[in-house]
């Protein structure tokens, strides 16, 4: 925090450069300043360290050994996670590291030479991005789908009974905007549905619409049914028939320059098998 | 700190060398933004209404937000550099808090008084109907959050450093404190609020965080320029980088203007 050690070395500086106090002041905030960047810069790059470990055991699909890093859309954070350690415990030996963020963000950094094993995404859309860059070790696979639910506060104090209520701007509603995978699946819903949304505001991403719903500060928000599933009790789903016409299909791919190519292989076959389908499933994404 | 007699008022090459590599740290970013820009279809990426949309709320939302923190902090700050204070140093730590506060977590701490479920907006909600988050309101609420320990600790530097004599020479020909607290002590430390302001403003304008999180993101209404260049960059990097050039050019002249003006003795 900013004590008095921090105080006093400011001033000093303020004085040996022979500025008045004022600059000392705006010195020290600089300081402060300069610190947090560093610290946020520390912990960014923290989250991309390369993958060190090297595959030490035998090349066997059954002796997967090593460090294992996943890039995974944000959705899947839950779900991952729990599939993570399954596998770490079906492959002793094995670890499995994650960095969760926006597809299009991932998908950018696989591109950029990020060190990584494996990438899952939210839509084919940005796993395109990859393969036409030639990133990929494969087709990707389809593991998992995702459709859109309405999100209201508990106890859904605005009385939203259906997606037409979207229209009426008697309703607070909040809508993923169209540049982020949920917006876009949003439009074409709308789109299929003949409905002219009028929202209050377009968030930049599905989990800050969701946040709008947990705080009770929007009537509803169209977010993913693994998104409500996740939130617990705070918020409710409302499954509307117009879901159907829009299903996100979720790729996931071994990576073409993996450090670990038999973990990637290893784990992308775990998550398709009867073990990963069965978590996500749970966390309620649909069978591919 | 040895050198300090060593040398005159030359900076020894030791400091100098870091000196230059935190600069281009500073300048290079900057620097690439403008380089990589794509120039060439800057007409038709500019078009686009919403650009201009965010860049005037931007700068209508950062400089009312300014007004309020110097309204509420000019105060904040006497009150914090008055000698004797018991709590003083609790109180610099609570104002140094929404420095270091993620601003994201800012926009909800400000859900939680001023939101439409707050321990403030609930009744206001339910008295009038009116609720700030969606609204410019909030877009000013969050950037005032966010700026106003920049301006508080400028001007409690700028009040320490003043000389007292002044303020106790007009106390005793019979001013009264409000009198000496506008007549004497603001134009004494005017350059330290003037620099607090724009540093406030600055702040403001870059906001992202509290203003995603307590005030949501609507063309014309709460769609900022930050807001505006990060959606950008979701879909449309080359738009990103125009608007954060504009964005940088906007701010670099008006702080350069002010400066000229106002901040001379900066």
């Amino acid at each position: 925090m900013i004590n008095n050690s921090g105080l006093n070395a400011g001033t000093i500086s303020g004085r040996w450069i022979g500025n008045s106090m004022i600059n000392s002041r705006l010195q020290k905030m600089i300081m402060i300043i300069a610190g947090v960047l560093l610290a946020i810069a520390a912990t960014g790059c923290g989250d991309q360290q390369p993958a060190s470990g090297r595959p030490t055991a035998g090349t066997s699909a059954s002796a997967v050994t090593g460090k294992i890093t996943v890039l995974a859309a944000a959705s899947l954070t839950e779900s991952f996670s729990t599939i993570g350690k399954n596998f770490e415990q079906a492959h002793p030996g094995s670890t499995v590291t994650f960095s969760f963020g926006s597809s299009a963000t991932l998908a950018t950094e696989v591109n950029q030479g990020a060190p990584a094993d494996v990438l899952a995404t939210a839509d084919e859309r940005t796993m395109k991005l990859v393969t036409d860059a030639g990133n990929a070790s494969a087709k990707p696979a389809i593991f998992a789908t995702n459709t859109l639910e309405i999100a209201v506060p508990a106890g859904n104090p605005g009385h939203v009974t259906g997606l037409a209520d979207f229209a009426d701007p008697k309703y607070k509603t909040a809508l993923c905007a169209k540049e982020v995978p949920c917006g876009a699946a949003a439009q074409k819903v709308f789109a299929d549905a003949k409905i002219t949304p009028k929202p209050v505001s377009y968030e930049t991403d599905v989990k800050a619409a969701l946040q709008k719903v947990e705080q009770n500060e929007v009537d509803a928000a169209l977010v993913y049914k693994t998104d409500v599933a996740a939130a617990g009790d705070k918020v409710h789903g409302i499954d509307f028939p117009e879901a159907s016409s829009v299903v996100n299909q979720y790729p996931l791919v071994a990576l073409k320059d993996a450090k670990n190519p038999d973990g990637a292989a290893a784990f992308v076959a775990y998550v398709r098998s009867a073990a990963g389908q069965q978590v996500l499933q749970a966390a309620g994404f649909g069978k591919p | 700190m040895t050198s300090r007699t060593a040398t005159g008022s030359r900076p020894p090459v030791l400091l100098a060398i870091p000196a230059m590599i935190g600069l281009a740290f500073l300048v290079l970013p900057l620097i690439g933004l403008v380089v990589r820009a794509p120039w060439s279809d800057a007409g038709s990426i500019l078009r686009g209404a919403d650009a201009w949309l965010a860049l005037r709320l931007s700068l209508i939302t950062a400089t009312i937000a300014t007004a309020l923190v110097l309204l509420l902090g000019v105060p904040l700050a006497w009150l914090l550099a008055r000698p004797g204070g018991r709590f003083r140093s609790l109180l610099r730590a609570v104002i140094t808090v929404p420095l270091v506060l993620p601003p994201v977590v800012g926009g909800v701490a400000l859900f939680t008084v001023l939101g439409r479920s707050g321990i403030i907006g609930r009744p206001l909600y339910e008295l009038t109907g009116f609720a700030f988050p969606f609204t410019p309101y909030a877009v000013v609420l969050a950037q005032a959050f966010v700026a106003l320990p920049y301006l508080v600790l400028a001007v409690e530097g700028a009040l320490r450093a003043a000389d007292r004599r002044y303020e106790d020479a007009a106390q005793t020909l019979g001013a009264r404190p409000v009198t000496v607290f506008w007549r004497v002590t603001v134009p004494l430390i005017g350059p330290g609020i003037a620099s607090g302001a724009v540093l406030a403003w600055a702040r403001a304008l870059g906001e992202f965080g509290a203003t995603i999180t307590f005030a949501g993101n609507f063309p014309g209404t709460t769609q900022t320029m930050p807001l505006a260049v990060y959606l950008a960059l979701q879909t449309d990097p080359d738009a990103a980088l125009l608007l954060s050039v504009l964005l940088l050019a906007v701010s670099v002249a008006v702080l350069a203007v002010l400066r000229d003006r106002w901040v001379r003795s900066w």
